[in-house]
């Protein structure tokens, strides 16, 4: 019997700090129950100690990226040196700041042989958190008020403009905070501004409960394989620590809308508010998967499989109906890590890991090379690795 | 107006909560969970059905062996309960 072929993915935001985790640990989890040893899995990260690139049951080698803040050429230039020693088919970003960039490097990444399955730049654009009530407009679709806010000052004259209190301040990729007068709300705009940068968003409070969608657009106005999540507790950054699927028409209605006026591609995050008449409100979309999306896998719809069977051409798998009252909680563990792995990130930007042959979810294969003959790699070249910090008692 | 839509929520928001013999309620709409004891799982089963207040009084009494004046009051209370939890 033949083997069906291996394949190459990679996947970003492998960072994984308890309070506010990135995605990407939960979609290379789902990939590795989705297609066991047939998929190989690129880890990518911003900070040697994203944990997720040390986890070899997940990832088969991982490498670090240079930050966004570095530009487009840097990051096309980081990404063509892994390719040339990973042969990455599909590439599956997973945090808010990177997708501009990689969103404008799609065609360029796509004459390198990387795939990938997202929306372009002006779709994109069209769900940042300022232009979402002239999306919800068109969407049919409620949205509270949002507004730019350049200065402080907003906060003790925004009574006279008819803004009242508590109100929600932003900033334009992440953070949100509640704030209940105006000293609260100056603090939160300079604490955002000096993270974020500026223009930092102010957006009516609507009282309700928050309620998650995730699923993935076809590019043709679909939305597949809706997954719908109530938050049952929350970390002390306000992300999902537990949850249980639910499902409500209502807001099924609400996302397909939304996808249907941005004729969105790839994968997103819709997130809402139920006031208590049943109304919907949106908050936010976010433009990839949720550190949640393992529970997609949970309920027999794994959104990131379906994904890459969409981005390799294929048709949508069946997925399984809708099941609500499925929970998830997340735990914190501790995985150990040898020295050396740690000294080959922080020094060269790569890790490529010896197989366990008690791991039968691992390949059989590192980087290409048969279970035995040394996975290493020479990176070609030298790796910034952001925020890295630099290795302690260098001689 | 009758005195099921006057009294109760509406049977077709009853109706969608998955109800466990242990007293477990799930919400499947609003992802909230309940636990309730034997007297009120067994009035929420009545609920799921179309059934009035007087039937529900009825049901009841036949099983708990209450006065009707003190069910109907304790259900009318129940009642209100629930239509300020699920909507």
């Amino acid at each position: 019997m033949m083997a069906e072929p291996r394949f190459t993915v990679a996947v970003t935001g492998m960072n994984a700090q308890p309070e506010n985790p990135g995605p990407g640990l939960a979609v290379a989890r789902c990939l590795r129950e989705a297609y066991g040893p047939r998929v190989r899995i690129i880890g990518l990260g911003y900070d040697a100690l994203d944990p997720g690139l040390y986890l070899g049951e997940y990832c088969d080698s991982a490498h670090m990226l240079s930050y966004p803040s570095g530009g487009s050429d840097a990051m096309l230039e980081r990404l063509a040196g892994i390719h040339a020693a990973e042969r990455i088919e599909l590439l599956i970003p997973c945090l808010d700041a990177e997708l501009p960039q990689m969103v404008s490097a799609a065609p360029r990444l796509a004459a390198m042989g990387i795939r990938t399955f997202l929306p372009d730049a002006q779709t994109l654009a069209r769900r940042t958190k300022d232009r979402l009530p002239e999306l919800c407009a068109l969407a049919g679709v409620g949205c509270p008020e949002i507004k730019p806010v350049a200065s402080a000052s907003f906060f003790r004259n925004c009574q006279a403009d008819g803004w009242s209190y508590p109100m929600v301040v932003k900033g334009p990729f992440y953070d949100a905070r509640i704030v209940r007068n105006a000293e609260e709300g100056a603090a939160a705009f300079h604490a955002i501004a000096a993270e974020w940068g500026l223009p930092v968003l102010a957006q009516r409070f609507v009282a309700g409960e928050e309620y998650n969608l995730s699923g993935v657009a076809d590019g043709d106005a679909r939305l597949l394989g809706e997954v719908m999540m109530k938050k049952r507790a929350l970390t002390a950054k306000g992300k999902a620590w537990a949850g249980v699927t639910i499902y409500d028409q209502g807001l099924a209605d609400c996302a397909r809308r939304l996808v249907q006026a941005l004729a969105w591609k790839g994968p997103l995050e819709v997130e809402m508010m139920r006031d208590a008449a049943g109304r919907y409100h949106l908050i936010e979309i976010n433009p990839r998967f949720p550190s949640w999306i393992y529970l997609s896998q949970g309920v027999g719809r794994n959104l990131p499989a379906l994904l890459t069977e969409l981005a390799f051409g294929r048709p949508a798998p069946a997925l399984a109906a809708p099941r609500p009252g499925t929970m998830f909680i997340r735990y914190a563990l501790e995985t150990i890590v040898p020295l050396g792995d740690f000294e080959k990130l922080i020094m060269g930007g790569d890790l490529s890991r010896e197989l366990d042959p008690k791991n039968p979810l691992q390949n059989e294969f590192c980087n290409g090379k048969p279970r035995g003959a040394g996975g290493e790699i020479s990176p070609p070249f030298v790796m910034n690795s952001g925020r890295s910090p630099e290795p302690e008692g260098a001689l | 107006m009758n005195d099921r839509a006057r009294v109760f929520p509406d049977a077709e928001t009853v109706a969608r909560l998955a109800l466990s013999d242990s007293g477990f309620v799930f919400d499947p709409v609003s992802g909230r969970s309940y636990s309730v004891n034997a007297t009120g799982l067994a009035l929420l089963r009545l609920l799921q059905k179309p059934t009035g207040l007087a039937e529900v009084v009825a049901a009841l009494q036949a099983r708990f062996k209450g006065e009707a004046a003190t069910l109907e009051r304790d259900v009318i209370e129940f009642a209100s309960v629930l239509r300020s939890q699920i909507k």
